[in-house]
């Protein structure tokens, strides 16, 4: 199974700051990304995962065009989990609302039982991302986006849930896109890295 | 390269703010007796009018003009009827149609906020055009046109308020909806796989219910006070119905004969009544609206 981007192009008005850009990730890979700011990496994750629709070019998975409608199988963790939570539901309610809970999961991803009665103002920005990357592994995820999915948390968090996603990946055979600027950490757990640079410069290029 | 990271063990201890849970378990049960309490008097109060002997709203020519004494608490009207029971009867009619007209309004604003925010923007142009009409119009002359042509009486008062006092509601539902919408949060139950209706249903509605609630508990008094005018007017209740607005408008001719129970009692009985509304809708919000409860979110 594959997740590509053909020619991508998109723009803020009238500023590219995608184009032409081509992509690929197979199930089981795990890609890095990374660039300097504003070169288009969380609109590039945005377009992949089905929010919002390129001006250029097309996101195909499997050769198809994404599902309009249904679960997604290509699902996208964002950096701030406070705004991706509904602050009038209890965190079980969140957690649930894509698919049965995972008890293994919840224990991988270090989720206490007893944070899951609270509301998302009680309880901190690292806890409510675990909670938010339980909710994006479902049983039909097939491609997970991860946009400086663990920027926010302590190094041993960060360790715990990166532990837990890439084991539950290998499971899985799920493909990984690590959008991060932590490059210690793209190189520890990716298989290739891509650069993205703002466009009209030389194009990406391709390391390791 | 999983088991790179296989050595890290995450130690479980318990939850540092555990304890806290106790606090604001006993802040939920506060808010809930304090509610209990408001409602338990409105319920009282309801109950009480609607059980009232009809013999005590009759006329006594021998008690005429009675100031308050300790077998009549409010004194009695020229008619020598007990202003008590009448202020009974009479807030109870008066909760009665405030709460029906507040809650029909409600569900206008309701309905057509909701249609304003999800169905599109023909739509919802449409929906801000006649927000604006209504708003336009001045209130009372709406209400007296609507009221008079249904005839008058309880039902000509109840519709006229519902669809009068619904626009400002609307608009600020319709915002709400607006910017629901957009959240990252409803995006991403569309990615997991949810319909309108459903987000509509789970996500919107506990955003819109407080709202929704605080705004028909302030239409509550304008329903009530509207109420009174249009009676006065002689085209709401007819005039031996001891509505409150009756009795307030009725009790105005007498107070330079200085009997000033008449119009002090009932109009008193008819502010502690809003205030106690007032006091369920706070505790209801706190309790439909959590942030509304935390200490630093809550400056009242």
């Amino acid at each position: 199974m594959l997740l590509e981007a053909k020619r991508l192009g998109y723009r803020y008005n009238a500023r590219w700051v995608l184009r032409q850009l081509d992509l690929t990730v197979r199930r089981g890979q795990i890609l890095g990304l990374t660039g300097p700011s504003g070169t288009g990496k969380t609109t590039l994750a945005r377009l992949l995962a089905g929010y919002g629709h390129p001006h250029e070019g097309e996101v195909l998975l499997n050769g198809q065009s994404l599902p309009a409608g249904g679960y997604h199988p290509v699902q996208l963790v964002f950096q701030h989990p406070e705004t991706t939570l509904n602050p009038r539901w209890l965190l079980s309610q969140s957690a649930s609302e894509g698919h049965a809970m995972d008890e293994s999961l919840l224990d991988a991803l270090g989720i206490e039982r007893e944070w899951l009665r609270r509301w998302p103002s009680e309880l901190s920005g690292g806890e409510l991302q675990r909670i938010a990357i339980l909710r994006a592994l479902g049983p039909e995820t097939r491609f997970l986006i991860a946009d400086e999915m663990t920027a926010m948390l302590d190094a041993l968090s960060q360790a715990q849930i990166w532990h837990a996603v890439l084991t539950l990946a290998e499971q899985r055979k799920l493909g990984l896109l690590v959008i991060s600027h932590d490059h210690a950490l793209l190189h520890r757990i990716c298989h290739q890295v891509i650069h993205l640079e703002p466009i009209n410069a030389s194009r990406h290029k391709v390391e390791k | 390269m999983s088991k790179r990271f296989s050595s890290f063990r995450i130690s479980s201890e318990p939850h540092p703010r555990t304890e806290d849970a106790s606090k604001s378990a006993s802040l939920r049960f506060r808010t809930l007796l304090s509610g209990g309490l408001a409602l338990a008097a409105l319920l009282i109060l309801i109950g009480s009018g609607l059980l009232l002997d009809p013999e005590r709203l009759l006329t006594a020519p021998d008690n005429r003009n009675l100031p308050p004494s300790w077998t009549y608490w409010f004194g009695t009207d020229w008619l020598g009827r007990d202003m008590l029971a009448r202020t009974m009867k009479g807030l109870t009619l008066s909760i009665g149609i405030g709460m029906a007209a507040a809650m029909l309004s409600a569900l206008v604003a309701l309905a057509l906020g909701l249609l304003a925010g999800t169905m599109g923007k023909q739509v919802d142009a449409a929906i801000s055009w006649l927000i604006d009409l209504f708003l336009g119009v001045p209130h009372l002359v709406a209400l007296i046109l609507i009221s008079f042509s249904l005839g008058g009486g309880a039902k000509g008062v109840l519709i006229g308020i519902a669809l009068t006092h619904w626009p400002s509601l609307a608009r600020l539902i319709r915002a709400e909806v607006l910017q629901l919408r957009s959240s990252e949060y409803v995006h991403i139950s569309r990615r997991l796989g949810r319909g309108r209706w459903w987000i509509a249903t789970r996500h919107f509605m506990p955003h819109l219910l407080p709202q929704l609630f605080v705004g028909a508990m302030l239409l509550f008094p304008h329903a009530i006070l509207h109420e009174a005018a249009l009676s006065f007017l002689g085209l709401g209740l007819p005039p031996h119905e001891p509505a409150i607005g009756i009795i307030l408008s009725e009790s105005m001719r007498y107070m330079s004969a200085g009997l000033w129970w008449l119009a002090f009692f009932p109009g008193l009985a008819l502010l502690i009544t809003v205030g106690l509304v007032d006091w369920l809708s706070r505790n209801v919000r706190r309790w439909l609206q959590p942030s509304a409860a935390l200490p630093y979110m809550n400056k009242r």
